[in-house]
């Protein structure tokens, strides 16, 4: 395939609708798992998207052995997945990481099982599912993938300052009487469709590292939230966009490259970040910027209360 | 009407639990329309508990509370209340500039809508209010603990509230951050907004309290009517502010 290729322009690969549905999808995927995962890492849930990733796989066992779309019953299964984590979460139970560890494990073992009670199925069934693929998102995916990546991004982007104000300080967010439980679920229920939405190309084991690399690569940069999440979409569809194409040409997985591409990025993000990270070290009672230039702040700020103590 | 009659705050008998575990036994008190009140007591005698009771966040199992006289479980018109909670010292996972963390504070007039001009120009005054326009882009965690309480003040401001909650508000605060903190605090009560607030000791607060309730185990202790008069084992908590003399002294600390 890359003989053929060979010579002819990049743009050739658009000529192939397997190619076109796959670089559709690894641009909705970039735009839509760092969209929702900038609200996981915030939270400190970077590891929600990974969960919800093994939920899904009962979904799509779910699907072949009813023969319906394993896309769908994943969107299904995961989002119920989804919102009983966060009812969790909420709950604040002390024992709530074992339920979820109960959650994981018997996502991924229902799958299995599931998957070996269809006719004629088996775990190879599971595989694309598991490591993604470009070669398997079909027509009827695309349609599930653009409809669930604009929901998505609908929910991202235009309840921002809403979810922001959830993830930063739930306590306060309730004070402002934001429906906060309404907007938790609906948090967890978007994060389950992105899942859903990437696991056709990354893979639903790799599916969480597009919701949190670019993330954490972006905020090495940027000083606010918004800024992190414009930064961290851009990231991501540049990573997932290189990555397929990569896939295509060096005929390897899709997903890995992507995933390496994006711990590329976030390698390289960090040595460009050293100086500015030393710049603005968070320091006790210096303010911003007064670390290395100067030490007087706190200095005067001492000696002024000294000052004036009767 | 009826409302101008009822206390802004009133807690009759409240009693609340955190994890089965009663915290208040039966608190009585009311801040009325325009009052500042300051809620004393060594730690875990229940004064947080009793702010976020008000607040909504604690169930109340017994008593009655009300805000601007409805059933707090009832109360609904949030933006008339600004909420400063205690200070946490752990950092979010994604960077928020001081202007990102104030405008969450305008929420509670906005709710699920997008904002407006006016809205951002509210966000903009509240941020000028706490002395801190210049460093509106700046990550929070870049700020002192004292410029950090600033922030999460003029996230109350904003929707310029009738009623101000505070928890701790000068707990590891500088004395920079007091000052502005005390100048913000009386603007709001000139301008008619009421404050229930924790305090471990009245400090440089002291002129602007009307009334001091010194919480113990839950219940109230004494209640005393003028700052002034509070006696001097009023919980000091830091070996400088022992130093404060409490009645006239501390108004040529250059705090107020």
């Amino acid at each position: 395939m890359t003989t053929t290729l060979a010579g002819s322009g990049v743009l050739e690969l658009l000529d192939y609708p397997f190619m076109q549905r796959a670089l559709l999808s690894a641009v909705l995927i970039g735009l839509a798992a760092p969209a929702v995962g900038i609200y996981l890492v915030q939270r400190r849930q970077a590891l929600m998207g990974d969960g919800i990733g093994h939920v899904a796989l009962t979904g799509v066992a779910l699907g072949f052995l009813l023969n319906a779309s394993p896309v769908w019953m994943a969107v299904a299964v995961s989002a119920v997945g989804a919102v009983a984590m966060e009812l969790l979460r909420a709950s604040g139970r002390a024992r709530g990481d074992v339920a979820l560890a109960m959650l994981f494990y018997g996502g991924m073992a229902g799958g299995v099982m599931i998957v070996n009670l269809a006719p004629g199925g088996s775990t190879a069934n599971l595989t694309s599912y598991l490591w993604g693929s470009v070669t398997t998102v079909s027509p009827a995916d695309i349609t599930a993938i653009m409809v669930l990546s604009a929901l998505v991004l609908l929910v991202t982007l235009g309840l921002r300052r809403q979810l922001f104000a959830v993830c930063q300080d739930e306590e306060f967010a309730r004070v402002t009487g934001l429906p906060v439980r309404a907007l938790n679920l609906l948090l967890a229920v978007t994060a389950a469709a992105t899942v859903t939405v990437a696991m056709r190309v990354v893979g639903l084991l790799l599916v969480s590292a597009l919701m949190v690399i670019p993330v954490v690569a972006a905020q090495q940069l940027t000083r606010g939230f918004a800024a992190t999440l414009a930064l961290a979409v851009g990231f991501g569809v540049t990573v997932s966009v290189a990555g397929t194409t990569t896939s295509y040409y060096a005929d390897v997985p899709p997903g890995a490259t992507i995933v390496l591409l994006a711990i590329g990025v976030f390698a390289l993000v960090s040595l460009l970040a050293l100086p500015l990270a030393r710049r603005r070290a968070p320091a006790g009672g210096t303010p911003a910027g007064g670390a290395g230039a100067t030490t007087h702040p706190a200095g005067t700020e001492a000696s002024s209360a000294a000052a004036h103590r009767p | 009407m009826e409302r101008e009659a009822e206390p802004v705050i009133g807690l009759d008998e409240v009693s609340a639990e955190l994890g089965g575990r009663p915290v208040l036994r039966g608190v009585s008190l009311t801040v009325g329309r325009g009052e500042v009140v300051a809620l004393l007591g060594a730690n875990g005698s229940g004064k947080s508990t009793a702010v976020r009771a008000v607040v909504g966040q604690v169930p109340v199992t017994e008593g009655r509370l009300t805000l601007f006289g409805t059933p707090v479980r009832r109360f609904s018109d949030w933006s008339r209340v600004g909420y400063v909670p205690q200070r946490s010292t752990a950092a979010g996972g994604v960077p928020a500039t001081v202007r990102e963390v104030v405008a969450a504070g305008r929420l509670a007039r906005r709710r699920l809508r997008p904002m407006r001009r006016a809205d951002r120009e509210a966000i903009d005054l509240a941020i000028e209010r706490v002395g801190l326009a210049e460093r509106a882009g700046e990550p929070v965690d870049a700020l002192s603990g004292g410029q950090h309480q600033r922030v999460l003040i003029a996230r109350a401001l904003t929707v310029e509230p009738e009623l101000l909650v505070m928890d701790e508000p000068l707990a590891g605060v500088d004395l920079d951050s007091q000052r502005v903190l005390a100048e913000t605090l009386r603007s709001q009560v000139e301008g008619g907004a009421s404050v229930l607030l924790v305090l471990h000791e009245l400090g440089p607060l002291a002129p602007l309290i009307d009334r001091a309730v010194v919480l113990g185990h839950g219940r109230v202790e004494r209640t005393v009517d003028s700052p002034s008069r509070l006696p001097e084992d009023s919980h000091p908590c830091h070996p400088a502010d022992a130093l404060e003399p409490s009645a006239e002294p501390s108004l040529q600390t250059g705090i107020l």
